[in-house]
């Protein structure tokens, strides 16, 4: 059922008004001009590091979004194909440098891509027999079976350590050298935008529409005259092609490729952007792409519960925001366009502040139990948001529960309001328009 | 030799019993609910916990008891309260909602108990060895294990065939569209079957605890191997799920005694590949090194060649 | 009608976060900031957090004794969640925030990664070099292969420990059949591949009667293996397992009534003390170390003694202190905090150690040569006073093998910047 949902929604968004070619093509020129622009706005070593990761998720989150969002099929071992990519562009460069050959770094990346679609052929075909849960556990099984190989087969995997190799030794051109991260960042950039771009033409061509078909009926595809397996195994050999050029990518970023990148965290952690973003939208692995990538490695210096508050967030979306960030975002964009979204926004904000504190109180909560059960050896003060305490005092127990029981019930008030706000804005918005 | 055969041979079986006391309640949540529970080996590894915890206060004996009680406790809970709110949404939210479960339950255990290994120990009483063959002692403790599996086998296929709520379950595992349309409160059946099969996940875990090493990464370790058995077993089918456990279960247990590789197997022959050949690794990896590989290959092959599973009645 | 309250309250909170920050930048040009990248979350966070408080620790004794060259020592630590790619990342934040010297131990797969990294960054970086103390990643490629000027190593590599536990070995008439058993990893091969070649070369009248690969943390069951062993009529078995997979397999030998002796390498880490009490296996399991608890020496006593009273753990690292001890030194010596100048004052530089005796960082390959000792667990005596993870057992010295009968050659050709 969510299916049709997921179609309709899809659908609504293709079906649109058509814009003007200016609005369209312009969307991608302003992406291209921020990108372009970001180094000069942020521009510590580590800022760019992590925009140069954002890059290269943004490009392994679409590609997995040709297989969950566009064609229904939910993988557990995407990593694999990113995984190979990355390891041939790896051996690619150092075959390159040690014979000369007069090949720049910015094509390593279409080797890398090369490499994910062979490996997607050559495993899509015995993956995509099946559809569904079938698919996921083969999947998975997959991927289990190639990581535990990269250890065995020390030749080509390399091992423990891995593969290094220097990016600055290739053929140079317009001087460039690619030592500097900010170089780095821009070659991410560029190959971004180009698959960006490419993966989003998909979407418009017949092959993209038939991968909606066969999400939605696969039987109905079949009475239509095209073989849903086809269409299946097509779709993933595309998605392993983009997969590869983001493996590539990430191996040229940290001129290392090793067993982590086709392991089961790494597939896992692009399921887990595609879905929050919002499976069911173009741009929605973007945003999961960013959001993802941001939390892992800036949230661990806050906390080292962060993996906990990233599985509840994850549980959280998944029962009550299914469509993820991008869904929740389309949802106004009829009451935007009536121009009566600014009557939800007050209804918001009252809903905002126990919603904050709710999530306080809980967070205060699970560090003292954390700091207590796990940390005992400690003693217990601790600090909180820069607040010292004492997690065995009654005080902060009772401030934090108060907080978070007292934020719930506040908060589903508040959003009692929110729903009589949203159902008052789309009877407006229905009746046609001003409020 | 004829000893490494007994050894492994009741090694083999041990495991797969123990796999089986898992992958039963997995079968029967995934062929009356058609969600694969990522969660399902977390809710193992919270019976070692449980366990742990509480025989640390009153003993291993309660804890035996107590542990998949609270276990299938709060797995009721989480298919009242969680699943089915995300079964409208379809199975691919449902499965990332277990998936989701499985990681935070992880994080929660290694919130209270910490990351290091526990202290769980066998019961005094058990701690003997059983009988010795060929110089190898067989613990007493493992027998018990093997005891327990067989016993809690056969009281569920006592309830499943015998009483009149394991008929019901057992039609709803084939028909469950039926099943509800004949009546039957198929939402209070559903939460039934996931807290008895949370339940017994975690009398796994209480008995596996102080043989395995109790600790966090349980579940993960666990987890894969679990999903292996349910799809070769078939869909279904709970004696597929049997016979798939006790088939994985020999298997590893053997192929980590095998030291043969393709080189050997080819050297028989009079080839002999070049020692520093590209494949090299291929050649000379041994059937012992991958042996723990051996069952996502069999998965892979099952799906292939017969997605429903071994004894399996249904497509998935 | 409460937005203008709000909005002072917000812009006054601004105001007071902007404080404390403008505060501790201040103070941090007063301290020597040393970045610890290793695990602090997630699997490998118990290791992680350990090699933390130690390191805070003993920064905590040298901040008392008026700290280094007058400034204060800050131990940052940056979680890397056992991750290559993750670890370079945190590098690179660390190189950020105005630090120079690196310190990691954890994993030879991220010490691979890092080693690789810095070298590249100090030769694209002329000026802004950073330093690498590896105090714990035991492959011994980082100092042969990999090796590069700037990378550090106080752990005894596993070629080393190897002809330091041959060395003692070869004395014991009692060993007549030895049987490997390994974890199959870069590690686990290096252990096996250098225990056959210096068995053979040092006892050649000693048959190895089994030489076992299996995979990494994967095997639950080690009944298979015990049983191969017991076939075998192995009397020692000698084997680099850590964690789970040492745990598992000792857990297997007393159920089955194996009676052998073990040599190991990491018997001592977390959960191997519990282990081997719960095996009841009283002083037939020994570990090769570059220090331990009960090694009779005060000064190092006193220390453990300080560290338990404190954070509740054992010295792990007795290398920790040496580490730093000899970093501290280099830069009293060259009265600065610039990593070429440090490195170059630290290569060649000899060292009385933590637990007695001298050891020397060799120049060739930056590694760190110190006495090595083998000890056995079991019933503690008047001469051990430290019990290990509440089992009232604790480590025996056995033996002690000094530094000369450690030494290892290298195929390092060490690139030195002028």
């Amino acid at each position: 059922m969510t299916d049709r949902i997921v179609s309709a929604a899809l659908g609504s968004a293709s079906r649109e008004v058509r814009h003007s070619a200016l609005v369209r093509y312009g969307v991608w020129v302003a992406a291209a001009a921020a990108m372009a622009a970001m180094p000069f706005v942020f521009r510590s070593g580590t800022a760019i590091t992590v925009m140069s990761l954002i890059g290269i998720s943004i490009i392994f989150s679409l590609s997995y979004n040709i297989l969950l969002g566009q064609t229904g099929l939910l993988s557990f071992g995407h990593a694999v194909y990113y995984g190979l990519g990355g390891y041939l562009a790896v051996h690619a460069m150092k075959i390159i440098i040690a014979n000369g050959f007069p090949i720049p770094l910015p094509l390593i990346p279409l080797i890398g891509g090369i490499a994910g679609l062979f490996f997607a052929v050559l495993f899509g075909w015995l993956s995509t027999k099946r559809s569904g849960t079938a698919f996921a556990m083969i999947s998975l099984g997959l991927a289990e079976l190639i990581g535990s190989s990269a250890l065995i087969l020390r030749g080509f995997f390399g091992g423990e350590e891995g593969i290094t190799v220097d990016r600055t030794k290739l053929l140079r051109i317009f001087e460039w050298s690619f030592g500097p991260q900010v170089q780095v960042y821009y070659l991410i950039a560029a190959w971004c935008l180009i698959c960006a771009f490419l993966m989003y033409a998909l979407t418009r061509t017949p092959l993209g529409r038939m991968c909606n078909a066969v999400r939605d009926n696969p039987e109905r595809v079949q009475f239509v005259g095209y073989d849903p397996r086809m269409v299946r195994f097509l779709a993933f050999c595309l998605s392993g092609f983009f997969a590869g050029i983001a493996g590539a990518l990430a191996t040229i970023n940290f001129e290392i490729a090793n067993s982590a990148l086709f392991g089961a965290v790494q597939s896992g952690t692009v399921l887990l952007a595609t879905f929050m973003g919002g499976a069911g939208f173009f741009f929605g692995p973007v945003i999961g792409a960013i959001l993802v990538v941001y939390l892992q490695l800036m949230l661990s210096d806050l906390t080292s519960m962060w993996q906990l508050y990233f599985g509840l967030l994850f549980i959280a979306m998944v029962m009550f925001a299914p469509f993820g960030i991008a869904g929740l975002i389309m949802m106004h964009r009829t009451l935007w366009r009536t121009g009566v979204l600014h009557t939800v926004l007050p209804s918001y904000l009252l809903a905002l502040v126990p919603l904050l504190v709710m999530l306080t109180g809980a967070a205060l909560i699970i560090e003292m139990v954390h700091h207590l059960a796990a940390k005992a050896a400690e003693g217990p003060a601790m600090t909180f948001a820069g607040i010292r305490l004492q997690a065995n005092a009654v005080g902060p127990w009772i401030a934090g529960l108060l907080m978070a029981g007292g934020g719930f019930l506040l908060f589903r008030r508040a959003s009692r309001a929110v729903a009589a706000a949203w159902s008052r804005a789309g009877s407006t918005a229905a009746a046609g328009g001003r409020p | 030799m004829l000893e490494l055969i007994i050894v492994s041979t009741l090694n083999g079986v041990l495991f797969g019993m123990l796999l089986f006391l898992m992958a039963s309640g997995l079968t029967l949540i995934f062929s009356m609910m058609g969600v694969l529970n990522f969660a399902h080996a977390s809710f193992y590894m919270l019976g070692a916990f449980f366990g742990f915890q509480i025989s640390r206060w009153v003993g291993f004996w309660p804890a035996l008891v107590l542990a998949p009680v609270l276990v299938a406790a709060i797995g009721a809970a989480v298919e009242r309260f969680g699943l089915r709110n995300v079964h409208r949404h379809g199975h691919v939210p449902e499965l990332l909602f277990t998936f989701g479960l499985a990681y935070v339950i992880e994080e929660v255990v290694q919130i209270v108990w910490g990351k290091s290994p526990l202290d769980f120990r066998v019961p005094a009483a058990l701690d003997f060895p059983a009988f010795t063959i060929f110089a190898t002692n067989y613990p007493a403790y493992k027998l018990f294990m093997l005891l327990i599996s067989i016993g809690i086998f056969i009281a569920l296929y006592a309830v499943l065939t015998r009483t009149r709520i394991g008929l019901i379950v057992q039609a709803a595992l084939t028909h469950p569209h039926m099943v509800a349309h004949l009546g039957h409160n198929v939402p209070l059946v559903f939460m039934l079957v996931f807290g008895v099969g949370s339940g017994l996940a975690a009398v796994a875990g209480v008995i596996a605890g102080p043989a395995l090493v109790t600790q966090s990464n349980m579940a993960a370790l666990l987890g894969p191997i679990l999903f292996v058995v349910v799809v070769v077993g078939g869909l279904g089918s709970l004696s597929g799920a049997f016979v798939a456990s006790l088939l994985i279960g020999l298997l590893q247990t053997f192929a980590v005694s095998v030291s043969l590789s393709l080189a050997d197997v080819v050297g028989l022959f009079g080839y002999r590949p070049a020692p520093d050949s590209l494949l090299k690794d291929i050649w000379n990896v041994t059937v012992a090194q991958i042996a723990p590989i051996l069952p996502y290959l069999l998965l892979v092959l099952v799906l292939i060649l017969k997605p429903s599973g071994l004894m399996g009645t249904r497509e998935t | 009608m409460w937005e203008g309250s709000l909005k002072t309250t917000y812009l006054r909170g601004l105001a007071v976060a902007a404080a404390i920050s403008l505060c501790s930048a201040a103070s941090a040009q007063d301290s020597i900031k040393i970045a610890y990248v290793d695990p602090l979350s997630g699997g490998g966070a118990s290791i992680g957090e350990i090699g933390l408080k130690t390191f805070q620790f003993i920064a905590e004794l040298q901040n008392a004794k008026g700290g280094v060259l007058g400034k204060k020592i800050e131990i940052v630590g940056y979680d890397n969640k056992l991750n290559p790619q993750e670890s370079l990342v945190q590098v690179q934040k660390a190189i950020d925030a105005g630090i120079r010297i690196i310190t990691q131990g954890n994993g030879s797969g991220v010490a691979a990664a890092i080693t690789e990294f810095v070298a590249k960054y100090n030769e694209r970086n002329p000026g802004k070099e950073v330093i690498y103390l590896n105090y714990a990643a035991v492959d011994p490629v980082l100092t042969n292969d990999k090796c590069n000027f700037w990378h550090f190593r106080w752990d005894a590599n596993s070629e080393i420990k190897m002809e330091a536990l041959t060395n003692y070995m070869k004395d014991i008439k009692t060993i007549k059949k030895v049987y490997l058993i390994n974890q199959d990893y870069s590690f686990g091969q290096a252990v096996r591949t250098d225990a056959n070649k210096m068995m053979k070369a040092k006892r050649p009248d000693v048959e190895i009667v089994g030489d076992e690969l299996h995979p990494l943390l994967k095997i639950t069951d080690f009944a298979p293996y015990i049983a191969k062993i017991k076939a075998s009529g192995a009397d020692s078995v000698i084997t680099g397992n850590w964690g789970q997979d040492f745990a598992l397999l000792l857990k297997a030998a007393a159920d089955a009534g194996l009676q052998a002796n073990w040599y190991t390498y990491y018997a001592g880490g977390t959960g191997g003390p519990i282990a081997i009490k719960q095996t009841g296996l009283n002083h037939r399991v020994f570990q090769i170390t570059e220090g331990f608890a009960n090694i009779p020496h005060k000064s190092a006593q006193d220390f453990e003694k300080a560290l338990r009273a404190k954070h509740n753990i054992g010295l792990f690292y007795p290398r920790a202190i040496n580490q730093f001890g000899m970093l501290f030194a280099a830069i009293e010596q060259t009265k600065s905090t610039d990593p070429k100048r440090i490195a170059a004052a630290l290569e060649g530089m000899k060292f009385n150690l933590f637990s007695g005796g001298e050891g020397f960082m060799r120049k060739d390959d930056h590694q760190f040569f110190q006495p090595i000792y083998l000890s056995s667990f079991g019933e503690r005596g008047q001469a051990e006073p430290f019990d290990e993870e509440g089992t009232g057992w604790g480590w025996k010295l056995v033996g002690k093998v000094d530094t000369n009968n450690t030494m290892v050659s290298t195929t390092c050709k060490m690139q030195r910047p002028n």
